[in-house]
């Protein structure tokens, strides 16, 4: 498909997909408390949507992803956050 | 249009799902074993487990015509338990030769903890020593990209294992590449919050090509959606993939996977050799 075809058929779904986004990160800049290192991630993941290079999402998932190559002693949690808290 | 759906978790699903995959065009399910949202508290607990999945599920999914095939392990949810891992492992040597089960999975990681790795390594073991197929579970956002890296380490590090057997499922932009480029197949996973999108896949379709890559629903009893991989097949349609580049992704990749298992016969197969007998 060209790029017209594509803005047809995905533009009003990244829209809206945008707008989401925008609104999440003011509900939370309206809320009390302090934030944690997600939000930062996403912030800082953000930077990723300005490459030209045809990776933004590969590079956006290893920004959010754990760096470190060795296993980690024990399993505390069966859950993941969505994003390296960098410990 | 036929499919298959190689990643489904029917245990936790109602009756009506299937009714709809077959409407959809489904001619086989499998099922990993996976983590059932709690810890079983004893090998008896995973006894019950494989007689569900090599037993009673294939008799529900037959009386809609749908085959249903099954893979074994114990999850990497429940591995930090090594003992009990390790009692586990033992007791799958005796379901292997039941008629619906194509291997060992969904094994592999979840934390990427020193006990899932010995565990993984446990099952990759008892894959080898028994021949069978693999099907490997990788963690979750965050913990995906490492865990993936670990895997195919302890895969490759195992002379008898042939990455042609093994399929390295829900991987994303991040860790397809690593995934053929190390000769496995790759799954994607198609779950409305996490893993990803039917666009993203199909992006992936066309970056990577069709070989060795399959789509699934991995639907469970979280957020999913049993007719992820026909919808997915709508999307390739809507990005001008013809009838059969569809088919390929949908049908005939994981039949070219699958029946590396002789055991495993898509529906209409399986009634042509009944009506044959």
């Amino acid at each position: 498909m060209n790029r017209q075809q594509l803005l047809d058929l995905y533009f009003l779904e990244a829209r809206a997909k945008l707008i989401d986004l925008a609104a999440f990160l003011d509900r939370v800049e309206r809320a009390e408390g302090e934030a944690d290192f997600r939000l930062a991630a996403l912030m800082d993941a953000l930077k990723d949507l300005r490459r030209e290079d045809g990776c933004r999402a590969e590079n956006i998932l290893l920004r959010l992803s754990d760096p470190t190559v060795e296993p980690i002693p024990a399993a505390t949690t069966k859950a993941a956050c969505g994003a390296w808290p960098g410990k | 249009m036929r499919y298959i759906e190689p990643h489904a978790h029917m245990v936790s699903r109602v009756t009506d799902d299937y009714r709809d995959m077959l409407a959809a065009g489904c001619v086989a399910v499998c099922e990993p074993a996976f983590w059932a949202g709690f810890d079983r508290s004893s090998p008896a607990g995973f006894f019950d487990y494989f007689a569900q999945l090599t037993d009673y599920e294939p008799r529900r999914a037959a009386k809609f015509g749908l085959p249903h095939y099954c893979w074994l392990c114990i999850n990497p949810k429940e591995s930090e338990d090594v003992t009990l891992a390790r009692e586990v492992v033992a007791l799958i040597p005796q379901f292997l030769g039941r008629e619906n089960v194509l291997g060992i999975g969904e094994i592999g990681l979840n934390k990427n903890s020193r006990n899932e790795l010995r565990v993984l390594e446990m099952h990759v073991d008892l894959a080898a020593r028994h021949e069978q197929l693999i099907l490997v579970h990788t963690p979750h956002l965050e913990d995906k990209h490492k865990g993936t890296r670990l895997i195919l380490d302890v895969l490759r590090s195992d002379q008898r294992i042939r990455p042609e057997r093994c399929i390295i499922d829900h991987v994303e932009e991040h860790t397809v590449k690593i995934v053929l480029d190390a000769g496995f197949w790759a799954g994607m996973t198609l779950y409305p919050e996490s893993k990803c999108t039917a666009a993203r896949a199909v992006d992936m379709i066309e970056h990577y090509g069709s070989e060795r890559l399959w789509m699934n629903s991995a639907c469970d009893w979280g957020v999913s959606v049993p007719l992820a991989v026909p919808y997915a097949a709508l999307e390739m349609r809507r990005r001008g993939h013809n009838p059969d580049a569809v088919e390929q992704m949908v049908y005939r990749n994981p039949l070219i996977f699958l029946r590396q298992c002789p055991k495993f016969l898509p529906s209409y197969e399986a009634d042509a050799k009944h009506a044959v007998a």
